[in-house]
């Protein structure tokens, strides 16, 4: 019997698979020729990285060799391509001109590198991350010294990366995303990966879009978006990989994304099959070689006529980068139906992330400690019932065999040795012995005694619950109003930490305090963004996703989604020109509705989201500002005409009013801050149900605050009464400062008071002078970068997406 | 990352521009002659489209807070999913989900079910 003849194009991963088979099962089946573009034998593409960092050789990595071939009779043609296929003659065209005829023909293309059309993108020196040319390529670069630039945060960037730096270059990671591995990680963990690269020395840079690759005549560095240059004598791109389908295409083989095969690996030609990362399988094309072992046999089981079926893989993956363990497994988006469970430990650099289909899991994402990573994805494989073990199942299988635990039963069965405190290596056991032998009963004892939650507190939920599991009924834990659904933590110890563990970004801050949720909500974004602003003047970069529209656009969104536009009136006054001004955009802009404010200033009502920038344009040349009418910021002074013109006037209201004003806008604060400054006891302009108001009497200034006149009307409290407009200014910024510093988001200064008290409140700010004169400076600080008009900077085109459609589509078919 | 919800085969696919034109965690509107539609992206960079009202009050969902696979209102704060256009908790009612897909980095949206609402 003639054999049939085989013709396999590409010797990847997959095809080296498939031709194990079908030699293991029927040696004699076919005569096999082997065409590979790449001028080497079979050899696992997955341990290039070891190659590359130099803790293996190319030799090491060799799955078949020529002698694998000689022994079974393939004919292995290296360094040559199949340039076309030929269905009618079943003949294929390789580059050397040659035509080969086939009974069946297997496509294992695999896939090809993206590369992003840039400028300079040919250059020599700039390369992909794919073969082991590559590799040389990069091994050689190195050799030469320099800094090497890496386009893209994912597994083969970071790798690349994690190589090249063994390798002795000075490598920069350059990222699109705000954080490191976003499809798989949370923006938490993602801050936790991306510590642990810079401490191997690597720089990361995050949402960094690449302008331009810079050289002549070879590469000399890169230019981002944003103008920045880096040197580099070699750039990376591993931005990701593309099903390499052309050949199939060309053939007239049914493609879409990648070769469309069936159940049993056959393309639309039934003498023709694909394997490996060049098919696009039930809608799913794959970038790992688990899912290619599994389609390589079905596909070998096909060729000799006995067609098996595929149905599909669940995968999972391993950053190779040594010390680094970051594992992941199936299908972590969030989606309708789908719950997670987030372990945050902190102290141990640890996370690990649990998604839930109904009673199924579907997901894990482990970082730091990898270790469950095989039994998490047995049960997304297996699609094991996991209702039993669901509140101990992020624990691992150690915990989770038992029945269903409440948490305070878990941290009960917890071993004596299990760590609860990581800052200051407390174990329960310790805790426990503590609690009995001295017989504490609460937090505060806990601390003082074994020191445990005493630093950066974020123990403490495990301790109360400690607490309670050793003391059952007796322990009271202090309710704690958590800060939302994300957290167990309160405003304030979220604070209290932000502060101690110097955290700077609303990603960090999630992970070092073991946020429950993977991006926070709606309610906890705001007011982090708003804590780290409070806190990190100047440093912090405000994060626009994380504000109330009204903040991100300033301007007040309105019932039918038009906006109002509100500016400053310093003190209430305005002047002809401005009025002019006004005037002048209504008309233009065809403003319905133009009204003066219970504020003392006017509101521009109904204006088109897109007109905003243009109205503020021309507000702008007329010198007027915004008017924060939005802000949890400062709003409005409201005077009175004050001694200047009344005739019971004691002081320059009007003017203070204007000084207090030009001093204090554009400052961030827990909720919104109204002033109000009056001249005299009959207090015209209300001082007395302000945030901050003052009455001004013959001796001085009557400084008052914690008043209000909106859902509860509240009388202002007293807080003292100086002689000097001086003192005053100084005393109301201080107040303020404190007022940033503890108020909780979305508490205004009345509330806030009630809390900590007034008394509190005026011995820090009045009679405790050192203190004072400290808020003070932090105000300044503060001020000397909060001091910016939102309206003027994005007239000059920051965050231009928000004010224009990002298309508008169906108007052309009448020209059409 | 190809994502299809609904209208593979109704083959009215528009491209609206590129993924990177959205603001992460943030969205755009897209005009269309049957009214606004609101494209969302993700944190983990996964695209949505809506109609851009809220089933309340009508409110414009694109100027809502992005956060995991859900919106909240701008105006009222009902929370909708992005994936099914359906009000979170204890509220009722739907926004009407757009069929959307990306291919290369662009952005494509299925405009064949969209008639007047
Ligand atoms: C425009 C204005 C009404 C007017 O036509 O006069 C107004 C309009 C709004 N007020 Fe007011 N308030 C206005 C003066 C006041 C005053 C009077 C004052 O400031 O002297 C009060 C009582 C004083 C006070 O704040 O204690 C006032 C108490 C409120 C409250 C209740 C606050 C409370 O803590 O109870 C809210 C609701 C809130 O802030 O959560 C509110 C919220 C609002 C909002 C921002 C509602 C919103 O979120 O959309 C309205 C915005 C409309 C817009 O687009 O401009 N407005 N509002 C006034 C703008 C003043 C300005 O020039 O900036
Ligand atoms: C650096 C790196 C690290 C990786 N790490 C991992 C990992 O840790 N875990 C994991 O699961 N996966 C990993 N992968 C992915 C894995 O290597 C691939 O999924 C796998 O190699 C794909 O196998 P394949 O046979 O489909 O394609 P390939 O292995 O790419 O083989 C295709 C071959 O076909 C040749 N070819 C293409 N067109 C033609 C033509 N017309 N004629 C002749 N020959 C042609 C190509 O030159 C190539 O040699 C990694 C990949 C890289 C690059
Ligand atoms: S505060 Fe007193 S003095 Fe001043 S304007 Fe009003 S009434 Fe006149
Ligand atoms: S209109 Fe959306 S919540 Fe009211």
């Amino acid at each position: 019997m003639t054999r049939q003849k085989l013709i396999v194009v590409g010797n990847g991963m997959a095809a080296g698979r498939v031709l194990e088979h079908l030699f293991e099962e029927a040696p004699d089946a076919f005569d096999v020729t082997v065409f590979n573009a790449e001028p080497r034998v079979n050899y696992n593409r997955i341990m290039l990285s070891p190659v590359l960092s130099g803790e293996k050789a190319y030799e090491d990595i060799l799955i078949h060799d020529d002698a694998w071939y000689a022994e079974r009779g393939v004919t292995l043609v290296k360094g040559v391509a199949i340039g076309a296929v030929n269905r009618e003659t079943k003949t294929v065209r390789a580059t050397d001109g040659t035509v080969h005829g086939y009974d069946k023909l297997l496509i294992a293309t695999g896939s090809n590198p993206v590369i992003i059309p840039l400028p300079g993108k040919d250059l020599p020196g700039v390369v992909t991350y794919r073969d082991l040319d590559d590799v040389e390529k990069m091994i050689a670069a190195a050799n030469a010294g320099g800094r090497a630039v890496v386009i893209g945060g994912g597994l083969l960037g970071l790798e690349a990366a994690a190589g090249l730096k063994a390798q002795g270059m000075d490598v920069t990671v350059l990222h699109l995303m705000p954080t490191l591995m976003e499809r798989q990680l949370d923006p938490a963990a993602g801050y936790l990966l991306q510590r642990a690269i810079e401490a191997r020395g690597i720089e990361v840079v995050c949402k960094a879009n690449t302008h331009a690759i810079l050289g002549e005549t070879r590469v000399e560095g890169v230019r981002l978006d944003d103008g920045r240059e880096i040197a580099a004598s070699l750039v990376v791109m591993a931005v990701g990989i593309r099903p390499n389908m052309g050949l199939a295409k060309a053939a007239g083989l049914d493609v879409n994304r990648g070769v469309l095969v069936d159940d049993a690996m056959r393309t639309s030609d039934p003498d023709i099959y694909a394997v490996g990362e060049c098919v696009e399988h039930r809608g799913a094309c794959y970038g790992l070689v688990a899912p290619l072992y599994e389609m390589a046999k079905v596909a070998a089981q096909g060729l000799l006529g006995a067609p098996g079926t595929y149905t599909g893989s669940v995968t999972a993956t391993k950053l190779k980068v040594t010390g680094i363990d970051l594992f992941s497994a199936g299908d972590f988006a969030d989606a309708k139906g789908r719950e997670e469970i987030v372990l945050r430990d902190a102290a141990r650099g640890v996370y690990k992330r649990l998604v839930l289909e109904g009673n199924r899991l579907v997901g894990a994402v482990l970082y730091g400690d990898t270790a469950d990573g095989t039994w998490f994805f047995d049960m997304v494989r297996s699609g094991t019932d996991i209702s039993d073990l669901r509140e101990m199942l992020i624990f691992g299988p150690a915990f989770s065999g038992a029945t269903p635990l409440d948490p305070t039963a878990a941290v009960a069965a917890l071993p004596d040795d299990a760590p609860i405190c990581g800052c200051n290596g407390v174990c329960k056991g310790r805790i426990v012995t503590a609690i009995t032998a001295k017989g504490l009963s609460s937090l505060d004892e806990v601390r003082t005694h074994t020191k445990a939650s005493a630093s950066c507190g974020s123990c403490t939920p495990l301790v109360e619950k400690l607490l309670t599991a050793t003391l059952g009924d007796a322990y009271a834990a202090a309710a704690v109003q958590p800060m939302c659904k994300c957290t167990d933590l309160g405003h304030d110890e979220v604070r209290r930490l932000i502060v101690a563990k110097s955290l700077k970004s609303i990603p960090a801050v999630m992970q070092e305090l073991q946020w429950k949720t993977s991006c926070g909500c709606a309610k906890c974004r705001p007011a982090l963004n708003y804590y780290l602003l409070c806190e990190w003047p100047g440093d912090y970069v405000d994060d626009q996703q994380s504000r109330f529209i009204n903040e991100r656009v300033h301007a007040n969104i309105q019932k039918d989604g038009t906006y109002s536009v509100v500016p400053r009136m310093w003190g209430g006054l305005t002047t002809p020109d401005e009025l002019r001004a006004i005037a002048d955009v209504a008309d233009k802009f065809k403003i319905p509705t133009v009204k003066v404010t219970g504020g003392q200033r006017i509101d521009l009502l109904g204006v088109k989201k897109e007109d905003l920038p243009a109205v503020w344009a021309d507000l702008g040349r007329a010198g007027m500002i915004s008017g924060a009418a939005y802000a949890k910021g400062l709003r409005t002074v409201k005077t009175c005409v004050g001694s200047e013109w009344c005739r019971f006037g004691t002081q320059d209201s009007t003017g203070l009013g204007v000084k207090l004003e030009k001093a204090m806008w554009g400052s961030w604060t827990p909720a919104k801050v109204k002033l109000g400054v009056s001249g005299c006891p009959r207090n015209c302009a209300e001082a007395t149900c302000k945030d901050i108001g003052v009455v001004c009497v013959d001796t001085g200034y009557e400084i008052h605050f914690a008043g209000a006149a909106g859902m509860h009307v509240k009388g202002t409290e007293v807080l003292t009464l100086v002689a000097s407009e001086a003192e005053c200014i100084e005393i109301i910024m201080a107040l303020t400062q404190l007022y940033r510093e503890q108020g909780r988001y979305l508490e205004r200064i009345y509330k806030w008071a009630d809390r900590v008290s007034v008394a509190t409140i005026r011995s820090q700010v009045v009679d405790d002078v050192p203190k004072r004169a400290a808020l003070l400076q932090r105000f300044l600080l503060s001020q000397a970068t909060a001091q910016v008009d939102p309206w003027a900077e994005r007239v000059k085109g920051f965050e231009a997406h928000e004010f224009s459609p990002m298309a508008e589509v169906g108007k052309m078919e009448a020209a059409e | 990352m190809n994502r299809v919800l609904q209208g593979q085969f109704a083959a009215d696919w528009v491209a609206v521009g590129a993924v990177s034109d959205i603001p992460i965690q943030g969205a755009r509107v897209v005009k269309s002659r049957h009214g606004d539609i609101a494209v969302f992206r993700a944190a983990d960079d996964t695209i949505f489209a809506l109609r851009n009202r809220c089933p309340h009050k009508g409110g414009p969902l694109s100027e809502g807070i992005v956060h995991g696979h859900s919106v909240t209102c701008p105006l009222h704060n009902w929370v909708i999913s992005l994936e099914t256009g359906a009000v979170e908790g204890p509220d009722e009612g739907c926004a009407r989900v757009i069929g959307v897909k990306v291919e290369d980095g662009t952005v494509l949206l299925d405009l064949s079910r969209l008639t007047v609402s």
